[in-house]
């Protein structure tokens, strides 16, 4: 079948250093991916194109770039696949939220420095065992879906975090923190998690999925962040906007099986933080001239008692 | 069959204009509403709630499921983050020992899920079951001066396993398909399945408003005169935070893109008043736009 590519090109050499889009089109067999797709356009059209690749089977994690604007890896992602629907050609980028070397190249530096912030190491406690640190099998088990993480970059190449803030720590680096607050034979996890809970980290997550979507190992490093939220609550860090919001939120539906949208905003920002409930009155008074006000009084939904029992229910299993 | 109507905690709070355009949209549409039957359903949670307890989540929206099956109805929903909430814990309920451990929870108050629940977004409804081509010959105005940017936001985007695309590829451009056939021009713009930074508003609020001025400003560039959106979450802060947004990213000119509702946009082609869909208790004012169609807000 005949693929046509768009890829954008950036050579920082040129005496113009500006990116532009070229176009290849070439015969593939069906059972081509993208990265089969790039090679050849590198050795028989263009052997200036610059892209990382290595494994060619999804498990080095060198060729994470964006695919008709979705991150992913080229190796892993069928020409067939890729086609858009209006046959138009398939555009292929450097992964994003990264700086770009070249090409498909970004740098890298950044992704690993943040890795490297969470301590991706085991931090035990006490003397050490005779033999080896033994740690339960179901407890493995379940870091084996972060630990197949590849480190690609997919989903901080499209976080939408870390589009506006590059101090974001970023989804890899978070999913990986839980990698270690959840291994059995870390006792390092009272104060990873208090640094996690910093500017920058579990809080700053917008659940926006983008890394749940983009991940081509099912890591679902939000799933992993929403998890450290809650031991961070658990631990005792609740002097947070975040976690007065997810508690103000649980109350609120818990109390009246509904949101009381008024309430959960004074208590997110903690009732006494005089400097955030005067930035809300702006907003406040320009909702009621526009005639935007929820109900000034919130009732309960009809037989909220019983969005009540599922809540005692369900947390006393927690607890038993 | 009526739908089960699910309105979402922000449509009977802070956004009773998507209440309003809902039901008169609907209304014209034949789209038939049951009122009650959702009345004693509680909040889907949001993801906020799942943060704290995932089960605890899954065991408010199978109550949820459990009263629409219960009366033989389908649930309709007009917020995104409600759909996506629903979508992923319905995704999760389908494996019998989780779905029937979870009703042990359910079972005084006689309620048991069976996993056949299916709720749709009132997007979904329109493309899927009243047809682009009906809604397209019940048009009485047609928009072609407006331009309209769409806005998804993530909820009835991702996780696209849990929202069923694959099933359903027509739910990937639904919003596109509904500006065409109330005769408006589609601005694309590649921001429109990000996320609009509602949910750390309180928490990381310069970020929160960076989002904002990013999508706002972007779609004001490729000529958009206003932006519709499914989710009343992303309304709130698309409208309710433009002027700060505006103030901390583009201090030399105001983006002022007013953000419609699905419905209110529907609306409009359908010949409904402004005023029945409060088009004029917007942050952002609708004026300019409502002018160029001859309407006041
Ligand atoms: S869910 Fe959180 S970490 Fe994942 S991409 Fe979105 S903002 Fe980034
Ligand atoms: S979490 Fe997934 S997308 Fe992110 S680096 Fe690891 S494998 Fe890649
Ligand atoms: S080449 Fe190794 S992951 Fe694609």
């Amino acid at each position: 079948m005949q693929v046509k590519f768009k890829v954008r090109r950036f050579d920082p050499d040129a005496d113009r250093p500006v990116a532009r889009y070229d176009e290849y089109e070439l015969e593939m067999s069906e059972s081509n991916t993208v990265l089969d797709g790039l090679i050849r356009i590198r050795e028989e059209m263009d052997g200036t194109l610059a892209l990382r690749c290595s494994c060619r089977s999804a498990i080095c994690g060198s060729c994470a770039m964006r695919i008709n604007g979705q991150a992913g890896l080229a190796c892993n992602t069928l020409l067939i696949h890729a086609i858009p629907k209006d046959g138009g050609p398939i555009v292929v980028e450097p992964a994003g939220n990264l700086e770009v070397q070249k090409d498909l190249i970004v740098d890298f530096a950044p992704f690993w420095s943040k890795v490297r912030a969470v301590q991706p190491w085991l931090q035990p406690e006490g003397p050490e065992p005779e033999t080896e640190y033994i740690a339960p099998a179901d407890d493995m088990q379940h870091l084996t879906g972060v630990m197949a993480c590849i480190m690609c970059g997919a989903c901080v190449s499209d976080c939408t975090v870390l589009d506006v803030d590059d101090n974001f720590l970023g989804p890899a680096a978070l999913a990986k923190a839980y990698r270690f607050v959840r291994d059995p034979r870390d006792d390092a996890d009272s104060s990873r998690l208090g640094a996690l809970n910093e500017y920058g980290g579990v809080w700053d997550c917008t659940r926006c999925m983008q890394c749940v979507e983009v991940c081509p190992k099912n890591v679902d490093p939000m799933g992993r962040i929403m998890a450290l939220r809650d031991r961070a609550m658990e631990e005792g860090y609740t002097n947070t906007t975040g976690a007065r919001h997810a508690k103000a939120f649980s109350d609120s539906v818990e109390h009246s099986g509904w949101l009381d949208e008024t309430k959960l905003v004074v208590k997110s920002h903690g009732v006494t933080n005089v400097k955030e409930m005067l930035k809300l009155l702006p907003v406040a008074a320009r909702s009621f001239r526009a005639g935007k006000v929820p109900p000034l009084r919130h009732k309960s939904i009809p037989g909220a008692e019983n969005v009540r029992r599922v809540f005692e229910k369900v947390e006393s299993r927690d607890q038993g | 069959m009526p739908y089960a109507f699910y309105p979402g905690c922000v449509s009977r709070g802070a956004c009773p204009e998507l209440y309003a355009a809902t039901l008169e949209v609907c209304r014209r549409l034949g789209i038939e509403l049951d009122l009650t039957t959702m009345q004693s359903a509680s909040c889907t949670g949001a993801g906020v709630l799942q943060e704290k307890n995932l089960r605890l989540g899954d065991t408010l929206n199978a109550r949820t499921f459990a009263m629409a099956e219960r009366a033989g109805r389908q649930i309709l929903t007009i917020c995104s983050t409600c759909q996506g909430v629903m979508s992923q814990a319905n995704a999760r309920l389908q494996d019998d020992d989780y779905r029937a451990s979870v009703n042990e929870d359910l079972a005084e108050e006689g309620l048991s899920y069976n996993g056949t629940a299916d709720p749709k977004h009132l997007l979904w409804v329109i493309v899927e079951e009243v047809g682009i081509d009906t809604l397209e010959s019940m048009v009485v105005q047609r928009l072609p001066s407006l331009r309209i940017a769409p806005f998804y936001g993530c909820y009835i985007v991702r996780p696209s396993s849990d929202l069923k695309f694959e099933e359903h590829p027509e739910r990937e451009d639904a919003l596109e398909r509904v500006i065409e056939a109330v005769g408006a021009q589609v601005v694309d713009f590649p921001g429109k399945t990000l996320c609009c930074g509602f949910p750390i508003l309180t928490i990381n609020e310069t970020n929160s408003l960076k989002m904002v001025a990013n999508h706002t400003m972007d779609a004001k560039g490729r000529g958009a005169d206003a932006m519709v959106t499914p989710c009343p979450l992303c309304h709130l802060n698309l409208d309710g935070y433009q002027p700060q947004a505006a103030k901390a990213n583009s201090p030399l000119s105001p983006i002022d893109v007013p953000i419609l509702h699905l419905p209110q946009l529907i609306g409009l082609a359908l010949g409904i008043p402004p005023k029945a869909m409060r088009l004029n208790s917007h942050i952002v004012s609708t004026k300019t736009m409502l002018s160029e169609l001859a309407l006041s807000p």
